[in-house]
């Protein structure tokens, strides 16, 4: 087995705050903030510190992945089956080293971090979870990104033997994904290999998924079997099965309303039967080091 | 057999379901408190309230067709199924309301620009009036053929109510659409008979 980083820490570990102020986020929060004078105060770095986690129950029982089942226990019930090892990425496009790339032979040249973010879901409730992973540029540059290259598209493993949830067409299999090239080189889109300092959970999207935190959570893949890169924008599961409710971005944003539903507030997960609405963050909280990105462009009509 | 099982039913008292239909909530309730009910508890009650009323509602619509077609007689607690079928609706509109959306001015934005949401208040709104007259007290101040005519709002209550399912799920589900299957089959037989 190759250089397999292990975590001596527990869940118990996780938990005081000011450990999660992430020194990257932080940095990449003020580089921001230089470009982007006058926007305001500095969400990122600021409500870094209200990140209390969600506890390892909310996070491996309240699951979307619909290869398992559209119940949120669906996943935790059944994704136990899935076999991700051995694992490999097939990483092809427009890069200098195409090929099969082992799990274990990426994770020997990562160097794994942890990372706690919001992750906010298109269906309007939030939780705040702990990753452990690597940034995707990092596996990106081990690739060798052509010149010509613009976006990233993503795939999951499609094996319908250990999916039951795939029996049904609720989306055109695979499930796929995709970001620009500057959103996958951003130093927040994080490779995940773990959460709460333990390996992924099958239903977490083991044994590699994608961590975008200032976008709806259905573009943060789960349990990747290919990464292409591509000069032109990938088609993605939500947005084929339908365009009107799901775009290609999907930035957090509460001012534009998913067609059935506000936007605008949300449910945060673990808090019981009478906790209060919060208030949805614009890029979910993210905004400081982002929202460069998406400058003069039309957030309404590029959702 | 059907007549055995027509003979015991007669001996259930419509107040065991009662007891058991109010219990229910009690026990979603308590659930939801006490961390039965996941993660997601509001979520959870809202959905298994939801359910829990289409179920009845449907239950209530199969009485007339169990009775045609099967000899079974479930005519004694048709009006106690369609009672509880209302209270469920409203407590799943309660904790829609209070628990869920809670933001006032969001829920009348909701209503309005939420198609399925809008059929949800339509279809509880359709079943306003015959929660209030399933007494005999209306039934003899209607006269028989009024009350009856005005209960034919259960039809397009139900329709609503498996739409409003239907509409509010994510991608291709087959669940909702079940229902729906059941609900129109249900309804289809109403039609065969009456014309």
């Amino acid at each position: 087995m190759a250089r397999r980083w292990t975590n001596t820490l527990t869940a118990a570990d996780v938990t005081p705050k000011a450990a999660f102020l992430n020194r990257r986020q932080i940095m990449a929060g003020l580089g921001g903030m230089a470009g982007l004078a006058g926007m305001g105060a500095l969400p990122g770095a600021a409500q870094a510190d209200e990140l209390e986690p969600n506890s390892w129950e909310d996070v491996t029982t309240y699951c979307n992945y619909y290869e398992f089942g559209t119940g949120k226990g669906d996943p935790a019930e059944y994704a136990g089956q899935l076999t991700t090892s051995p694992w490999s990425v097939k990483i092809d496009g427009m890069v200098e080293r195409p090929g099969d790339y082992d799990f274990q032979q990426i994770l020997g040249e990562m160097t794994l971090e942890e990372r706690i973010y919001r992750f906010r879901c298109v269906e309007a409730w939030s939780m705040v979870v702990p990753w452990t992973g690597f940034e995707l540029a990092d596996l990106l540059a081990l690739a060798g990104v052509q010149a010509e290259a613009k976006y990233v598209a993503f795939e999951t493993l499609y094996r319908p033997s250990e999916m039951p949830g795939t029996a049904y067409r609720v989306l055109d299999w695979p499930y796929r994904e995709g970001l620009r090239l500057d959103e996958a080189m951003h130093p927040l889109t994080l490779m995940a290999t773990g959460i709460f300092g333990k390996d992924l959970p099958n239903q977490n999207g083991a044994p590699l998924r994608l961590v975008v935190p200032w976008k709806y959570g259905f573009k943060s893949i789960k349990s990747i079997v290919r990464i292409t890169l591509t000069d032109e924008e990938p088609p993605t599961s939500w947005n084929m099965a339908n365009a009107r409710e799901y775009g290609f971005y999907s930035n957090v944003n509460p001012e534009v309303s998913h067609p059935r539903w506000s936007q605008a507030t949300e449910r945060r997960i673990g808090s019981g039967l009478f906790a209060s609405r919060q208030e949805t963050l614009m890029f979910n909280g993210y905004e400081a080091e982002v929202a460069s990105m998406y400058e003069g462009m039309d957030l309404a009509q590029n959702f | 057999m059907i007549d055995r099982l027509n003979q015991g039913l007669r001996k259930v008292p419509i107040w065991l379901l009662y007891l058991l239909g109010d219990l229910y909530p009690g026990w979603l309730l308590y659930l939801g408190l006490t961390g039965g009910l996941g993660p997601d508890p509001v979520k959870a009650l809202e959905h298994a309230l939801g359910e829990a009323a289409l179920q009845l509602l449907i239950l209530g619509l199969a009485v007339t067709p169990l009775r045609r077609f099967l000899g079974l007689n479930l005519l004694k607690f048709r009006r106690s199924v369609g009672v509880l079928a209302f209270t469920y609706v409203a407590l799943h509109l309660l904790v829609w309301l209070l628990l869920d959306v809670q933001i006032l001015s969001q829920v009348f934005n909701d209503i309005i620009k939420r198609p399925y949401i809008t059929i949800g208040m339509v279809g509880f709104a359709l079943m306003l009036p015959l929660a209030l007259t399933s007494n005999n007290l209306s039934l003899r101040r209607l006269g028989a053929a009024r009350w009856r005519r005005l209960h034919l709002l259960t039809y397009p209550a139900v329709l609503l109510a498996a739409l409003h399912f239907v509409m509010l799920v994510k991608g291709f589900q087959i669940e909702p659409l079940i229902y729906l299957s059941v609900v129109l089959f249900l309804l289809l037989c109403r039609i065969r008979v009456v014309g």
